[in-house]
């Protein structure tokens, strides 16, 4: 089965999603990124849907999963580019993405992240003192 | 649109669902609905097609075209033989899950498309119409 | 309907359909009401497929239009008004094809049932009026496909008269005038989604300061909006709430939950600038000395 590739940008996972998955393909996706958060110790996750038409129930279960899940590691969890249809289709359908950071696109999203992580060692640091 | 007025598909496996959700935005846009009710329309049939899938072990997928006057509209009905749905109030409430969902399956499928319809008996299997009008 | 009736116009079109055909083109291409637009072998298909669906509806033996088994001849019927209409025809050119069916059929009644008064007046009776259906069928899907311009045309117009406004970079203002119903609401809604997208704006001003009234599903309309432009990844401001419009929500126990509200656009501007890292600051003033 193919996977969706999982890339390494500095401290940060970048996923982009440019097919329509089959629910085995999600649930394959989120341990990928579970194990990939761990095994290079990224501070956080960054997944592009702007090229989904289409996000039902199961992939927003996924979305918020990966975010609470990133958590627990320590990783903030950005979603990009979502799309104004989908958007206003998932307000209908009532979920809610709680937890879930959204950002217009890969670069602003880049740019929450690396504020995010920045915040984060700066209270580290404040912390240690 | 003088050609095909439905179609059928089987859902057994992950692989169907994402077919029914293809073959729904193509009669979506055959019938010239908005981007907006495209994707309202194959986001409800992606949820049902998997309940069918999940809860139902499997069933049918029809996709047709039906039409009230000179209204033209999409009926989705999904049809399965599994166990059937004892409590049909408690399904369609937000956030009931018996299969580690969000729940949001039935309930939001009803507020995504204009008229939602579902029968089952345990034992019976389960079916879901649901009409889009444009 | 008589059980002999039935069978006398669907068997007499059985047996006679190529000449019936034959007559109806020749008379349609005589008649002066034909537009010069619609070519001969144009006209020659459509009035063979159409009684050739006209026949297989009437085999199948019912004579109610709106059912099922009449579905190929409206649809056929619905493509051919459709075409018609955008080449120029008249409503009343195109039920006319439908109706000029009637004089050779009638033709052949007369022929077929010459010592049967009574089938004949009951064969032209019936026949009558499902030719009458059918054609008033294509009048009204000439006034659907009208009703589709002038829909469309609305739409236009709407999104014309609220423009949304690129305020600063990254920031848009959306002035809303007037009284906003449900539809107009939506639309609105959308085309701001979609500037956020075109215009990749992070902060959304919606300005209500020229809406006199508000009731419950604008105002769900307005914090669905919120919540979907939030969910792309921008924060929207609403501005301008008039006191009676904040008395309305409050009224109405709308949830307006997390969303930022300003009581002016100038306001919300400020805040909108602080947050996308821009101050004002102001320019000291030299005299020319």
């Amino acid at each position: 089965m193919d996977r969706i590739p999982i890339l390494k940008m500095g401290p940060f996972l970048l996923v982009t999603i440019q097919v329509d998955m089959h629910d085995r393909l999600v649930l394959a996706l989120q341990d990928d990124l579970m194990n990939q958060i761990r095994a290079k110790a990224a501070s956080g996750v960054l997944i592009d849907i702007s090229a989904l038409d289409v996000v039902d129930s199961f992939i927003g279960r996924m979305l918020g999963n990966i975010a609470a899940m990133a958590r627990v590691l320590d990783a903030e969890t950005v979603v990009t580019g979502m799309r104004p249809a989908v958007a206003i289709t998932l307000v209908e359908l009532g979920l809610s993405l709680k937890g879930v950071r959204t950002a217009l696109d890969v670069e602003r999203g880049m740019e929450l992240l690396h504020t995010s992580l920045k915040d984060q060692e700066s209270s580290h640091d404040r912390a240690e003192v | 649109m003088t050609g095909r007025r439905s179609e059928e598909l089987q859902i057994r496996a992950e692989e169907d669902v994402v077919r029914v959700r293809q073959a729904t935005r193509q009669w979506a846009v055959d019938l010239g609905f908005s981007l907006i009710d495209q994707t309202k329309i194959v986001t409800a049939a992606s949820e049902l097609a998997r309940n069918t899938m999940l809860h139902g072990g499997g069933g049918s997928a029809c996709l047709e075209i039906v039409e009230n006057g000179i209204r033209r509209g999409l009926c989705l009905t999904f049809q399965d033989q599994g166990p059937g749905i004892a409590d049909l109030d408690l399904a369609l409430k937000d956030g009931y899950t018996t299969g580690g969902g969000m729940g949001l399956g039935l309930g939001g499928s009803k507020r995504l498309m204009n008229e939602f319809s579902i029968s089952s008996r345990p034992g019976e299997g389960t079916r879901v119409t649901v009409v889009k009008w444009k | 309907m008589s059980q002999t009736g039935k069978s006398r116009l669907s068997d007499i079109l059985g047996r006679h359909e190529r000449e019936i055909l034959q007559d109806w083109i020749r008379l349609q291409l005589s008649a002066g009401s034909r537009r010069s637009d619609i070519k001969e072998n144009e006209l020659t298909d459509q009035s063979r497929d159409f009684i050739s669906a006209f026949r297989r509806a009437l085999a199948d033996g019912s004579r109610n239009t709106q059912g099922p088994e009449w579905q190929p001849v409206r649809d056929l019927l619905s493509e051919l008004s459709r075409s018609r209409a955008r080449q120029g025809s008249s409503p009343a050119e195109t039920a006319t094809f439908v109706f000029s069916l009637k004089q050779p059929l009638f033709e052949r009644f007369r022929q077929e049932l010459a010592d049967d008064g009574n089938a004949l007046a009951d064969e032209i009776w019936s026949t009558t009026t499902l030719l009458d259906d059918l054609g008033l069928w294509t009048t009204e899907i000439y006034q659907k496909g009208r009703e589709e311009v002038i829909f469309r045309q609305q739409q236009e117009l709407l999104e014309l008269s609220t423009p949304v406004v690129r305020l600063w970079h990254n920031v848009l203002a959306l002035p809303l005038i007037g009284t906003l119903d449900s539809a107009r609401t939506q639309v609105v809604m959308e085309s701001l989604l979609q500037e956020i997208v075109n215009a990749g704006a992070a902060i959304a001003i919606i300005d209500i300061t020229g809406v006199p009234t508000v009731d419950t599903l604008v105002a769900q309309h307005l914090l669905k909006t919120v919540a979907a432009a939030r969910l792309m990844g921008a924060d929207c401001i609403i501005s301008g709430i008039r006191p009676q419009i904040a008395q309305t929500i409050v009224h109405l126990g709308v949830e307006l939950g997390d969303v930022v509200t300003k009581a002016s656009l100038a306001d919300a501007l400020a805040l909108a600038l602080k947050r996308t890292g821009y101050a004002v600051t102001r320019l000291q003033q030299t005299r020319e000395s």
